[in-house]
């Protein structure tokens, strides 16, 4: 499945920036079959960074523990409103995906 | 001995309302913490994307598609929905209306185009994102389905009558499982769809996303998959029956400002 839409939104309030982003995202364990019996593969995000203005301020690893179309969120301190904030992940099959939005 | 009894009795009365209370908070607790981060977001963006996409033999999108409140006008329009369309002579749903607009705008076959109108988590289907797509626009409109034409007069009073009719193999009717307060299906409550004070944030929230199969739903698969519970006959998509159906529950739940596409168990 080719990379699918994302969705984010960041405020600003009270010093801190909070972003929630959405995500399109299979997930798969690796453990769960397909109709025929046959193992479905692993296929997860692996890598999701969070950058603000360009400066990395998350950079998580994550794994099939984590559901299909996840949902994060972060509160970072500072920030400030109109401020770039980009969302990436990259799984592992290689494919990624990214989204960015000014802080509200 | 008689002490204990007693402090275990009072104990017992205290204890049992309150773990009842928490369990219901504690459910309405996680039922806000998934709202907040619905991936039917998702699916609107997907369906917007659908939306505009050129498609079928006249290679048109469906940005023209008249949802009832002229060509291209998504903004409330499906609030008003079910209601009485001139152009086909017939109550139409969402769904229905949309399978209308793919086969008279975009030239498809009604075959082609709801050869597969229920997705599935690793394939969501067209109708389904098109359906988050639209009813999002609605957001805060209040419901109110058309009841003035005789023809949606009609279809809320056959509505009406197959919520209460029974058959099938198992002699059931909607009314079985949705027709007497605080019955429920596991931890899901079942709404009894003739109270207005019921359907109300019932009808406000639909379509929806559900949570435990990764899956965007509509209330035409609603209605397809009670009617397969039921041991019925598969209903056609889009026909007078099911339309009638989701009239009715639509009607009676009147005066809600939608506040979907929500979420479901």
């Amino acid at each position: 499945m080719a990379a699918g839409p994302m969705k984010i939104r960041a405020t600003f309030a009270g010093g801190f920036t909070d972003i929630r982003v959405l995500m399109t995202h299979p997930m798969e364990t690796g453990q769960r079959k397909d109709p025929d019996g046959k193992l479905v593969p692993m296929h997860f995000i692996q890598n999701l960074t969070v950058k603000l203005s360009g400066k990395t301020v998350v950079d998580g690893q994550i794994s099939q523990g984590v559901s299909r179309n996840p949902v994060f969120s972060f509160r970072i301190k500072g920030g400030a409103r109109g401020e770039k904030v980009e969302v990436a992940w990259l799984d592992n099959a290689g494919e990624s995906s990214s989204i960015e939005a000014a802080i509200a | 001995m008689r002490a204990s009894v007693l402090v275990f009795s009072t104990l017992s009365i205290f204890l049992a309302p309150s773990w009842a209370q928490d369990a219901k908070k504690e459910i309405e607790r996680y039922r806000q913490m998934v709202a907040e981060g619905s991936p039917a977001e998702l699916f609107e963006v997907a369906g917007e994307a659908l939306w505009k996409k050129k498609q079928g033999p006249n290679n048109v999108s469906l940005e023209r598609c008249d949802l009832g409140l002229g060509p291209g006008t998504l903004k409330g329009a499906y609030a008003r929905l079910p209601r009485y369309f001139k152009d086909a002579d017939r109550v139409m749903d969402l769904e229905t209306r949309l399978l209308h607009c793919m086969v008279t705008l975009q030239g498809r076959t009604p075959q082609e185009a709801t050869a597969r109108v229920f997705g599935s988590a690793d394939r969501p289907s067209e109708m389904e994102s098109l359906s988050a797509h639209v009813a999002a626009q609605s957001r805060g409109t209040k419901m109110a389905a058309g009841l003035s034409h005789p023809k949606e007069k009609e279809s809320y009073e056959l509505g009406k009558a197959l919520y209460f009719q029974r058959a099938g193999a198992w002699d059931f009717s909607c009314a079985s499982c949705h027709g007497e307060d605080g019955k429920r299906i596991r931890l899901q409550y079942l709404p009894v769809l003739y109270k207005p004070e019921q359907a109300r944030p019932v009808v406000s929230s639909w379509p929806a996303y559900r949570v435990s199969t990764s899956q965007f739903i509509t209330l035409q698969w609603r209605m397809n998959n009670c009617y397969q519970q039921m041991r019925m006959p598969e209903p056609n998509f889009g026909s007078d029956t099911t339309v009638a159906l989701i009239h009715f529950i639509t009607a009676t739940g009147k005066g809600e400002p939608y506040a979907g596409p929500g979420n479901k168990r």
